[in-house]
């Protein structure tokens, strides 16, 4: 119970299936506050679907989650976990294509979510500023009046990023930032989550090992919905259970 | 704030087609009234009330374009607001017959002595005052769409199965409303309207002020409409009608957003239905067919989804196709509506309004930046 207490984020016996389909079977871990955090495992490993779980987007069949300790995740909506404080960014870009790349970042800039709020709404000037500094960030000052969908696909990953970073979350939870990204891009992107990693909690799910190497950070392997190994990147690399799941890869 | 929310609405395109609808709605009945029969520029009443007809049905348009254009809903149900809309109206217009009728009773319309009912009905308290009348022209569509969509939204039913229960709704409004015993005069409705607010409903002036009230709601929803799009809410509307469940992870509640305009948009679709009933003379059952939601449906796709002034070009420019083409071939309307939404979703997916402005946008610029390549 105690490393329950003193953790962000707190996962004990986690279960999920599909029709069937066990997609995380027993899933514990424990995420502390200002870590960072990697995550790797084959494909169909149950990655995304931890994340679903963590953010309320499915509802495990058994087991526990607990942020900051105490707050039961599996009773709560999306938007509920949203506010709590733990963004999320999904393994395929999302941002709103029909919307300039700086709306987007207005839509998921921290602020009351009310209807009559948002309704009424005007940008002030902290705001603004706030707007200026994520766009700087993710390097999207010059296309920040163009439409999202004319982004390339590493922009688009950024300004996900930005989206994030906007909603001034503790937990971000970042699956396959660098997917289709240019080796410089990839770079970029782990200097970026390191930055991040300063002030914030960071989950991030990825495939790809330099990118991994390159976080530096304590790493968890999960396999058919289990923990299969954790510890640094060379211990895991070592670990003959996971040299087996990856063998042939 | 109230202000500076409806300046928002203000923008190039929404601005232009006020200043043309300003401008309508002061000629059309000045034309008619004060220039001689034998003008050039004299509009006969026939016209007026014509006209008037398809301002009502902008309205409507402009009201579906803001749930489906702008948040992705499809109502096929939004001939029931709008009809709703029309009763309240013409439950109004029934209590000012008063004696006049063939009845001559002093309370009960004359269905009602038919039918040989002895009291009014709970229903029909208050309608003799035009302001409650008023009130229930959008209170009843209102509530109707906010109960709806509490249940529909929060349970999550989006798309077709969503398109499908709202085209449910006003198929069982039009059954309860035929019955004769629901008190609404059943398959005949309400007519033989006599006068609104004191004025003839006949006359030419009556008819000239109906006609400039109903272009003035259809400015004032362009621009309430046109507000909110150009809100924050707008923008998470758009968020919800692209990306919904992204929405929700960005912590929006997404079903108060959805509940919000759509009641907002069912308001404005009674609202237009109460002024339509005084200019046609009549409401019937038949206006809950979910034929008529269907064609309002058709008539945003013509003008350009998502573009509110193209809701309004819709609604005028497929009626007015309607009145000449049930004029010259009344068999084949049906036909020529189905052609019409066939063609248009293959050719001209934009509509007429997307089409002109993404043109418009193309223009200007020089040759070589016509699809800027993103930079790396
Ligand atoms: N909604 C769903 N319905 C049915 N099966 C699902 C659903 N979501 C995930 N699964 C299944 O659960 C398993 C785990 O999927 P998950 O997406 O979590 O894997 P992952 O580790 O993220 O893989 P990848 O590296 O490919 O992204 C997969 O076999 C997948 O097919
Ligand atoms: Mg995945």
């Amino acid at each position: 119970m105690d490393l329950a207490k003193n953790s962000l984020l707190y996962l004990d016996g986690v279960a999920v299936s599909f029709d069937g389909y066990k997609a995380l079977r027993g899933l514990s871990m424990v995420i502390e506050p200002g870590e960072m955090r990697a995550i790797i495992g084959p494909n169909g490993a149950g990655k995304t679907t931890m994340m679903d779980v963590i953010t309320g987007k499915t509802r495990p069949d058994e087991g526990e989650v607990l942020f900051a300790g105490s707050t039961d995740l599996t009773q709560m909506d999306e938007a509920a976990i949203a506010s709590l404080g733990i963004g999320r960014k999904f393994q395929k870009p999302t941002v709103f294509e029909s919307q300039t790349v700086r709306d987007n970042l207005v839509l998921a800039l921290q602020g009351d979510r009310g209807t009559f709020a948002t309704l009424f709404h005007r940008l002030t000037g902290r705001e603004a500023t706030r707007l200026d500094e994520l766009l700087e960030t993710i390097k999207l000052q010059d296309r920040q009046n163009e439409l999202a969908k004319n982004l390339s696909h590493g922009q688009k990953q950024w300004l996900e990023i930005g989206m994030l970073l906007a909603q001034e979350p503790k937990l971000l939870l970042v699956d396959e930032p660098v997917a289709g990204m240019t080796d410089a891009e990839t770079m970029e992107t782990a200097h970026l989550l390191r930055k991040i990693n300063e002030t914030k909690s960071v989950v991030v799910v990825e495939h790809d090992m330099h990118f991994v190497r390159e976080l530096g950070v304590k790493v968890t392997v999960l396999h058919e919905g289990a923990v299969l190994s954790e510890g640094s990147i060379d211990h895991v690399a070592n670990d003959p259970r996971v040299i087996e799941v990856y063998l042939g890869r | 704030m109230i202000t500076s929310f409806l300046l928002k609405g203000f923008d190039r395109r929404v601005t232009f087609a006020v200043l043309i609808l300003a401008v309508i709605a002061v000629a059309v009945p000045c034309f008619n009234l004060y220039l001689p029969q034998n003008h050039p520029l004299h509009v006969p009443t026939y016209l007026v009330q014509l006209w008037g007809k398809y301002a009502a049905y902008a309205m409507l348009a402009v009201a579906l374009d803001l749930v489906w254009g702008y948040c992705g809903i499809l109502s096929l149900g939004h001939g029931a607001f709008f009809a709703l809309g029309g009763y309240a109206m013409g439950m109004y217009l029934m209590r000012q017959i008063g004696t006049r009728g063939v009845y001559a009773h002093p309370i009960l319309p004359d269905f009602m002595v038919f039918l040989n009912w002895k009291e009014l009905p709970v229903t029909w308290y208050g309608f003799d005052w035009f302001g409650y009348a008023a009130f229930m022209v959008m209170f009843v569509p209102g509530l109707l769409a906010f109960v709806f969509g509490w249940f529909a939204f929060r349970s999550r039913v989006t798309g077709v199965y969503l398109s499908i229960i709202t085209q449910a709704m006003t198929y069982a409004l039009l059954l309860a409303f035929f019955r004769n015993d629901m008190g609404f005069g059943g398959n005949n409705g309400l007519t033989d309207f006599k006068d609104i607010l004191g004025y003839n409903i006949q006359a030419d002036t009556t008819r000239a002020g109906l006609f400039f009230l109903t272009v003035l709601a259809v400015i004032v929803s362009l621009i309430l409409a046109s507000a909110i799009v150009n809100s924050k809410l707008g923008k998470v509307l758009l968020a919800i009608r692209d990306a919904e469940s992204r929405t929700r992870f960005i912590g929006y509640r997404v079903e108060n957003f959805k509940v919000f305009v759509f009641t907002v948009s069912a308001c404005m679709a009674g609202i237009a239905g109460a002024l339509y009933v005084p200019q046609v003379g009549i409401i019937n059952p038949s206006e809950f067919s979910p034929a008529n939601s269907i064609e309002a449906v058709i008539w945003v796709a013509v003008g350009g989804r998502g573009t509110l002034v193209g809701a309004v070009v819709g609604a005028v420019a497929v009626n007015w196709g309607k009145t000449w083409f049930t004029g010259a071939f009344p068999a084949y309307w049906l036909f020529a509506l189905g052609a019409l939404f066939v063609l248009v979703t293959l050719f001209l997916p934009k509509g007429i309004i997307g089409t002109l402005s993404s043109l418009m946008a193309r223009r200007p610029a020089p040759a070589g930046t016509l699809n800027p390549k993103p930079a790396e």
